[in-house]
């Protein structure tokens, strides 16, 4: 009896944290869709993350207001993003380094400026009082779906939105032709009148400010607190992810679901005490982005120009 | 019927002054151009003269050093092709800019405006359909670019630039990739297009297609218009000497070989190309020595999968390759090129140079480990002789005259003839007994073409088999002893040179097999 | 005229163009401009924490190189980045992109550590060979796994080598958290090595070691191996232009994957360097994110490597600068509290700058006139 009660909620908590566990994930993938659709290959995102739960946690920590330190994340994000097309886009130069250099100058800034607004690192960090989840009337007394889907973050509710918004604006919009058309051969948007240069602007720009946000999610939602390289990796998994996806928002809610999921799996377990050693939970989602990647690597079809700047004297 | 003249002579757009420098080049040379409504004005120039980058101007894509435009009598400065399209200018591009996965459709409303920026694809289709019929260019909306003919692309180039309400179109060699009979077909809409009232820029740099269609031509020369003629006051061999800059001999002799025992067989040939689609499908043939077999056909029907799965880069799914009766099929391009096999690849500048080294460590790519010495105590095999690959690297620039700075200067900075000298030096410095040479003289000027040329005829004459791909028809028929036709991945026929006629080529090159045409005639 | 050209007319216009590749003094200009204006921009960020750059670069740069302890410190913390950047550079030259340097490290250190520990009778000169080996199979291995899968599957090496470093990490954690921790230890942490497995001190009171030896050593075999050998030349050709090193004739995969073992064998030997030099105990995860035994250096190694211009010599000096930065950076903190994960600012700001700089270098800007 006891047993199977246990297991029901267990597997209560367990979805609704896959459905967190997803958000900075979502944030982070779908910017990076923009981005790679687009032609580039967004390697900083890493950095911009942690940037994201470092100012949005010091605006936090200044003002109390938790949407202002949302705000602030996705300035900081577009800023970055803005950095990034500077560097592949107007210079032109190799994608792999720009992106590494904006992943190393985020890590860096995100420790810096913490240290100069908020303190030492070490010892009992300080914390803000996070996001709460927000409970829906009757919906959220629904068994069962009720605490999954009606009793969450509102940040949730938005990265779940974004899913249709950007599979809109991909398939059914204009812009949405000219970002792929960019992606894919960007001479043809380029004699077709398309600005190319603006549009791969637009959209670092918007992967910029979206994986700002999910990085606010670990500082702010999350957790109440910053720590060093606290999004540990989830950049780099969303670069996965957006493989799995196909660039296509839908795939790619699914494929975040999927590693939400064994996040959760991971951190429920060990709230249950499952007598298995942690870390080597820990290491389960990274092992299985790996798993994921090589076996869509060869059906993947990556954007014709991704990794090629345009240029158009050469 | 006076009125009519007027307005014919009225130019459309005027160039004036015209100049434009690269790096290292001056590709247009202070130059002028009038166009006029309703005329076709043909721009003739050698490989390299500046013709793309003159209409890359006017159509914003590349900003001039000194120069004016006007249009329509206003004088204008055009930033990019958007103010182009905004002038109703058009530009069907010597490499076509299509987006491959998108459709017919997507590619020609691309960058159009739409109320509120929500695409209406149901409507533009119809908007498509209607105008294609208009102009009586046939094209199916719904298919993707890369599902379609060469030639069927390109009439969705011309779509797009008319559904953009284009008065002034520019084709920039668009008959290179058109069979004899496709050129027709589009000279007809050229011609009903020019009657319309368009002003047309018809690039080319052959005679007959300039003498067949043009009103005008204007004659470029390294960068410079060398003249401006009506094409009924001239003729093909003063407008040669025009563009070529002295009498041209159009005859290369072709030697007679003893002709060897078969050196490299293809069986039933399957390949894919990149795309994954069946691009080779049971191509069957057989070169041999002393001999040339030319594959004519118009670019991508398989020529490309053809010299790749031969060359050992791309994986046969079956048939067979041999090589004096050796089984090669799917042997990496190490082992081919031990078994004496040179390969000239199309693509030089991706496939057959790494730009980034030097002009020795080029001409030593496939042969560097012969270079190898002892050092100190270990043994051969290991680290490579510099002054040896120096001695051999001096020998070869020398002999096959490659204009370099040193053979020590980074390959990229070498012009377009001598990358192509470095890639032959490579090849026939190992005698090779098989040669593939896809597309050898493909973009090069007239002397570096002939230097090629009779390099390849002279390797025939040493007994060597050669493969000659290529999509210029007259440089098939003037070397091969034997031509194949291509089409669609497979072989049409293959026939004799000097028993071949431009027509039956022409309709082979279009899908007819040989055997038809001729069983036909019976 | 349409009302967008008009509209255009009058804006300042700039055009790039792509310019010959200029003589050495001008590429050195350019690098040596870059670093210049990183340290500038370093300045305000000095300043931006209340303190006088001026004063601050003072201790910095003292801190790294003024006097005999500070010097010996600054070699001390050079030998480990001199192997992770020429781990990287390795991989980079032919474009395997291995930003799992850190993992590597972990691995090598892993597993040098367990024969450290075990093998307590053998006498040094077969322990530190013995140590050193397994540290270089171990990195190589973890390194092997993400060439392999790029090769065969085609998997991203960014995202597959990255991933690896908190697969490692969490596994190192598992292991000094569990079965290896020394019972008598307050920290996670393994036993000590055998005291015949450490690495011995060059200098007697002063931290540097062999190892640096060992680093200097590696790197001038790289120098040999790029500028003489044919798979030198071979690992050129492949990352110029992989398809038409293939299509010389040169086995693309096998380049790649050697490349990879090679790598991550030089990373494994930087975490036997730290585990047999420093740390003698296997360790466990520091901040929650990064190995306390390999503390960045794998992530330092990428940058080093990009310094440097992927050229031995270079990766060399740019290894030594790190080392100052590192190392000064906590000299500057204690004397005016500005704080150290400075240097990690640095990483991102001079990678920047050498973009912009490498970009002048390739090509001309010009104001365009009407
Ligand atoms: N983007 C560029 N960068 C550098 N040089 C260029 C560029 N475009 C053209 N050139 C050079 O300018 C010259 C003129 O080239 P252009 O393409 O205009 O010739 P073309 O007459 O169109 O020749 P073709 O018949 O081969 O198409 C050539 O020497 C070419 O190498
Ligand atoms: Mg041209």
């Amino acid at each position: 009896m006891i047993g199977e009660v246990i297991t029901a909620t267990f597997i209560i908590s367990f979805l609704a944290a896959t459905l967190r566990m997803a958000v900075p994930l979502l944030f982070g993938t779908i910017g990076e869709a923009f981005a790679e659709r687009s032609g580039i290959l967004n390697l900083g995102i890493e950095g911009m993350m942690l940037m994201g739960a470092s100012v949005a946690f010091t605006t936090t920590f200044y003002t109390g207001s938790l949407w202002l330190g949302v705000g602030v994340a996705a300035l900081v994000g577009i800023l970055l993003g803005l950095l990034m097309a500077f560097l592949t886009v107007t210079m032109g130069a190799q994608q792999h380094v720009s992106g590494l250099g904006v992943f190393f100058l985020g890590m860096g800034l995100s420790f810096y400026l913490y240290r100069i607004f908020v303190g030492e690192l070490g010892g009992v960090p300080p914390t803000v009082t996070p996001f709460r989840p927000i409970y829906i009337p009757l919906l959220g007394d629904i068994p069962v779906l009720g605490p999954i889907l009606f009793q969450q973050y509102v940040l949730v509710y938005i990265a779940l939105l974004l899913v249709p918004i950007a599979a809109f604006i991909f398939d059914r919009t204009t812009l949405g032709l000219q970002i792929t058309a960019v992606g894919q051969n960007p001479k043809a948007a380029d004699t077709a009148g398309i600005n190319v240069f603006r549009i791969r602007y637009l959209c670092l720009m918007v992967a910029g400010a979206l994986s700002a946000i999910g990085g606010a999610w670990f500082s702010i939602a999350q957790s109440s607190m910053f720590l060093p390289l606290m999004t540990a990796g989830r950049g780099w998994v969303c670069i996965a992810l957006v493989v799995f996806g196909n660039w296509m928002p839908y795939r790619i809610l699914i494929g975040a679901l999927l590693f939400g999921g064994i996040d959760a799996l991971q951190t429920s377990l060990q709230a249950v005490g499952v007598a298995f050693p942690y870390r080597i939970l820990q290491m389960l989602p990274y092992i299985f982005t790996i798993i994921v990647l090589v076996a869509v690597a060869r059906r993947a079809t990556y954007p014709a120009a991704l990794l090629k700047p345009y240029r158009r004297e050469e | 019927m006076g009125l009519g003249e007027t307005v014919k002579e009225m130019p459309i757009v005027v160039m004036k002054g015209i100049t434009k420098r690269f790096p290292g080049v001056v590709a247009n040379d202070n130059i002028d151009l009038e166009i006029r409504k309703g005329e076709i004005h043909a721009l003739l120039g050698e490989n390299g003269a500046g013709k793309t980058t003159l209409m890359n101007i006017l159509y914003g894509l590349y900003t001039p050093d000194a120069g004016e435009i006007y249009v329509r009598g206003k004088r204008v400065t055009i930033r990019s092709p958007r103010d182009a399209v905004d002038l109703k200018i058009g530009m069907i591009h010597q490499h076509f800019v299509l987006v491959p996965p998108f459709t017919v459709t997507q590619n020609i409303i691309l960058g159009m405006k739409f109320p509120r920026g929500i695409l209406n694809l149901e409507e533009a289709e119809k908007k498509v359909a209607e105008i294609s019929q208009k102009y009586g260019i046939k094209v199916d909306p719904h298919a993707q670019i890369w599902q379609l003919s060469v030639g069927e692309q390109q009439r969705v180039e011309i779509l797009k630039a008319l559904f953009r309400g284009a008065e002034i179109l520019i084709l920039d060699e668009p008959t290179a990739v058109l069979t004899p009979q496709e050129t027709k077909e589009l000279f007809k809409t050229l011609r009903s297009l020019a009657k319309a009232g368009c002003a047309i820029i018809f690039i080319s740099h052959k005679l007959d297609e300039v003498m067949e269609i043009s009103d005008r031509v204007t004659v470029l020369r390294n960068g410079k218009v060398v003249a401006t003629k009506k094409t009924s006051a001239t003729n093909k061999r003063e407008l040669a000497k025009l563009m070529v800059g002295r009498e041209v001999v159009f005859r290369l002799r072709k030697a007679r070989a003893k002709i060897g025992r078969p050196a490299l067989q293809v069986e039933d040939l399957h390949a894919l190309s990149d795309r994954g689609l069946p691009a080779l499908k049971g191509v069957s043939f057989s070169v041999h020595e002393g001999e040339i077999l030319g594959i004519a056909g118009v670019s991508g029907n398989g020529q490309r999968e053809l010299a790749e799965v031969i060359a050992g880069v791309r994986k046969a799914t079956s048939g067979k390759v041999l090589i004096f009766g050796q089984d090669v099929t799917n042997r990496s391009p190490k082992e081919i090129i031990d078994l004496g096999v040179g390969r000239i690849p199309e693509d030089r500048l991706q496939m057959g140079l790494i730009t980034d080294l030097t002009v020795a460590e080029n001409l030593v790519s496939e042969v560097h480990e012969k270079f190898s010495d002892k050092f100190f105590f270990l043994p051969a095999g290991i680290f490579l002789d510099h002054a040896q690959i120096n001695n051999y690297a001096e020998k070869l620039i020398s002999e096959y005259k490659i204009v370099t700075p040193s053979r020590d200067a980074l390959t990229k900075t070498l012009s377009g003839g001598n990358l192509q000298k470095l890639i032959l030096a490579r090849v026939l410095a190992q005698n090779p007994k098989i040669l593939i040479a896809s597309q050898p003289t493909r973009g090069l000027d007239v002397g570096a073409t002939e230097y090629i040329r009779r390099k390849l005829l002279e390797q025939k004459k040493k007994g060597a088999a050669i493969l000659l791909i290529s999509e210029d028809l007259g440089e098939i028929l003037m070397l091969s002893d034997r031509i194949a036709v291509i089409y669609e991945g497979k072989i049409m026929g293959i026939l004799p040179a000097a028993k071949a006629k431009i027509e039956e080529l022409g309709l082979m090159m279009a899908g007819t097999p040989l055997s038809k045409i001729r069983g036909g005639r019976k | 005229m349409p009302p967008q050209l008009k509209a255009k007319i009058g804006l300042p216009k700039f055009r790039i163009e792509k310019r010959p590749p200029p003589p050495l003094l001008t590429r050195v200009k350019w690098y040596v401009l870059s670093v210049v204006i990183s340290l500038i921009i370093g300045a305000i960020l000095i300043l931006s924490a209340g303190v006088n750059p001026a004063i601050a670069y003072y201790h910095l740069f003292s801190g790294a190189l003024g006097g005999k302890l500070a010097l010996t410190e600054t070699l001390w913390r050079f030998t480990p980045l001199l192997l992770t950047g020429t781990a990287v550079a390795v991989a980079f030259t032919c474009k395997f992109w291995n930003i799992g340097a850190e993992g590597q490290m972990l691995a090598g250190a892993t597993l040098a550590a367990y024969f450290g520990v075990t093998f307590v009778g053998l006498p040094s000169w077969v322990l530190i060979p013995l140590v050193t080996v397994a540290g270089f199979l171990a990195g190589a291995a973890w390194a092997a796994i993400p060439a392999i899968l790029r090769a065969k599957f085609g998997a991203d090496d960014v995202v597959t080598t990255l991933l690896g470093n908190w697969i490692m990490l969490y596994f190192v954690g598992a292991l000094v958290e569990g079965p290896w921790r020394d019972p008598y230890s307050l920290w996670p942490e393994s036993p000590a090595i055998a005291s015949a497995a450490r690495f011995p001190t060059l200098i007697p009171g002063y931290r540097i070691h062999i190892g640096l030896i060992i680093a200097v050593l590696i790197s001038l075999l790289f120098l040999l191996i790029m500028r003489r050998s044919i798979w030198g030349y071979q690992l050129k050709a492949v990352g110029a232009n992989p398809r038409a090193a293939g299509f010389a004739g040169i086995n693309v995969g096998r380049v790649l994957i050697t490349a990879a073992i090679l790598s991550g064998g030089i990373a494994g030997i930087a975490g036997v360097n730290e585990l047999c030099g420093t740390h003698f105990h296997l360790k466990g995860i520091a901040m929650g994110a990064v190995g306390e035994l390999s503390w960045g250096y794998g992530y330092a190694g990428v940058f080093i490597a990009m310094l440097g211009g992927l050229h031995p010599l270079g990766v060399m000096l740019a290894a030594f600068f790190m080392a100052i930065m590192i190392n000064g950076s906590q000299a500057m903190y204690r004397a005016t509290g500005v704080y150290s994960p400075f240097w990690r600012v640095m990483q991102g700001v001079i990678m920047i700058c050498l973009l912009i700089g490498i970009f002048m270098i390739n090509y001309r800007v010009r104001r365009v006139r009407e």
